[in-house]
């Protein structure tokens, strides 16, 4: 494991990606119709607790669509090839770390998407840059448990279906704790008080990122 | 029998939680009164008793308590076992606080105190201390359980709800420790008792889930209500089944023994985190969170605490036995051509 063994991993799935742009666009396009029908449905919200978790089941959904294609747009041919060549351990890392970025991306363009569409009426004291930072951490956060969960569905070879059961449980306390913190940004309390939910938000995160490193060259093996 | 002597102690244990956990009677206790705001002036009310054993040939010593006042009763009237009827005269100083009815009952050795049963209306300053002779009382050595308000006879269900979940704890750490090893040389093996582990650990998690609705049910009059506790006990649920799905969907037996493994490992491990978190997201009913009365070291009863620890124990081995007895099925069964 190197950390430039990494960085070529990252530039191969960036490469990737390039090539794929139907992937790309197919999740931006999940993502505004998401918000659209949204917006057909309830059209305007008051209220802020049900701003926040509308907002963050669009984005838990955009994650797992987003993160679902990680692992499973490898055919074996490629995987075999990864295999000779690198350490699974500087795979996983690379991976969640491009899908961190990516879930940073995605995060932002679904909130850009959502106070288009719905509108941030009855939010005047919120703090946009805290909860803006809250949403991309919890972005990075859903990257960091749902690889390894993607890894595993993928392996097993079923499709999205199972990632869905395996990662739903397991992202609550990390979805319980990001939504808790946001919902304080809209009130327009600052760090001082989300603060200790975004230490939890970190410790998990440090969490999952280890235990995947740890865990997933078990996975490789066949 | 000298290697299943464990067995016998779970069936023995268990058999003396079912016959004194279910047996013992509550502390009798004063559950009602039919009126609970008096004024001053003659006051007459009835109070209902539970496992109170009142006679007419001697009625107990009845008398209201307020920050040090003590006033008696004028006239107590046995009407059955069950009920007396008090008559009071309340004087003009009596402080307007809640009192405490306090009932003596010499004959059964029973003293029992309704805690603030009245909120006494006079707006005085005091009176004088009224003098109550005080009785030599010896308390009748009955083992009961204590009688709280609300719980009553449900808290008995403490000698099953809280095992069923140590129990599952005791389980999906077994199961973990088999996982571990699962990754290791002769991983199939120990995959076979991980998973076993966990289908054991499943039949006491819907157990503990079950008696803790109808516990739920009968004190807070709902079956389920969106409590931190209550959530994470059917998340961690919900991971374990979503374990079974995915060794459903692999149908190689290593790669599955694999990825089991690395899945409950991942999982658990979260699931530690997520008992860290849950409590801290916000306040919760349940007994020992959010500042409630835990049945805890100081507030376990010494009897409770007799019938209590015997019964973790007995859970837990019977769990282990139960698990044991799995493992041994699936493994013959796996031998067999």
């Amino acid at each position: 494991m190197r950390p430039a063994e990494i960085g070529h991993l990252l530039k191969l799935e960036l490469l990737l990606d390039q090539r794929q742009k139907h992937a790309m666009g197919g999740m931006l396009l999940y993502v505004a119709s998401a918000v659209y029908v949204c917006y057909l449905a309830v059209r305007h919200i008051e209220e802020a607790s049900v701003w926040n978790a509308l907002f963050w089941l669009i984005l838990l959904f955009a994650a797992f669509n987003t993160l679902a294609r990680s692992f499973q747009r490898e055919d074996t041919g490629r995987q075999l090839y990864l295999y000779t060549l690198t350490h699974p351990r500087s795979l996983v890392l690379a991976r969640t770390l491009y899908n961190a970025l990516s879930m940073t991306a995605v995060s932002l363009l679904t909130l850009g998407a959502y106070t288009l569409f719905i509108g941030s009426d009855g939010l005047d004291d919120a703090r946009w840059p805290a909860f803006s930072g809250i949403v991309v951490l919890g972005g990075i956060g859903f990257a960091a448990v749902l690889t390894l969960i993607g890894a595993i569905a993928a392996r097993a070879g079923s499709g999205t279906g199972l990632m869905a059961v395996l990662g739903f449980p397991l992202v609550l306390p990390l979805l319980l704790s990001v939504m808790r913190a946001s919902q304080l940004a809209l009130q327009g309390l600052g760090l001082e008080t989300s603060g200790r939910y975004l230490v939890w938000l970190l410790a998990i995160d440090a969490i999952t990122v280890a235990l995947s490193a740890v865990l997933y060259p078990y996975l490789w093996r066949d | 029998m000298r290697r299943n002597w464990w067995k016998a102690l779970g069936v023995l244990l268990l058999l003396y939680v079912v016959l004194i956990g279910l047996r013992t009677p509550l502390a009798p206790t004063i559950v009602h009164v039919d009126t609970d705001r008096i004024t001053p002036g003659p006051v007459r009310f009835i109070a209902q008793g539970y496992g109170t054993a009142f006679s007419t040939e001697q009625p107990p010593m009845v008398w209201l308590e307020n920050s040090g006042q003590r006033l008696c009763a004028a006239e107590v009237t046995v009407l059955d076992p069950l009920r007396i009827r008090v008559e009071l005269e309340i004087p003009e100083g009596f402080r307007s606080e809640l009192s405490h009815l306090h009932v003596l009952d010499t004959r059964a050795g029973q003293s029992m105190v309704l805690h603030e049963a009245f909120w006494t209306g006079g707006r005085g300053s005091g009176i004088q201390e009224a003098t109550c002779p005080a009785t030599a009382f010896s308390p009748s050595a009955a083992f009961t359980f204590p009688n709280r308000a609300i719980l009553n006879e449900t808290i008995r269900n403490l000698f099953f709800h809280v095992p069923m979940w140590f129990t599952m704890m005791l389980l999906m750490t077994i199961s973990v420790v088999h996982s571990v090893r699962a990754l290791g040389a002769g991983g199939l093996r120990h995959d076979v008792a991980a998973v076993n582990a966990v289908r054991v650990g499943l039949v006491f998690a819907a157990l503990g889930l079950v008696t803790g609705m109808v516990w739920a049910r009968a004190t807070w009059g709902t079956w389920w209500t969106s409590d931190p506790q209550l959530n994470g006990a059917a998340t961690v649920t919900l991971i374990y089944l979503a374990y079974l799905v995915l060794r459903g969907s692999v149908a190689d037996p290593g790669r599955r023994a694999r990825l089991a493994a690395v899945y409950n490992l991942f999982a658990f491990a979260l699931m530690l985190v997520f008992f860290m978190v849950l409590p801290r997201l916000s306040d919760s009913l349940h007994p020992g969170k959010g500042g409630n009365p835990a049945f805890s070291t100081y507030d376990l009863d010494d009897h409770l605490r007799l019938v209590f620890y015997p019964a973790v124990l007995g859970w837990m081995l019977l769990g282990t036995w139960m698990f044991n007895l799995r493992l041994r099925a699936a493994r013959l069964s796996e031998s067999r051509p």
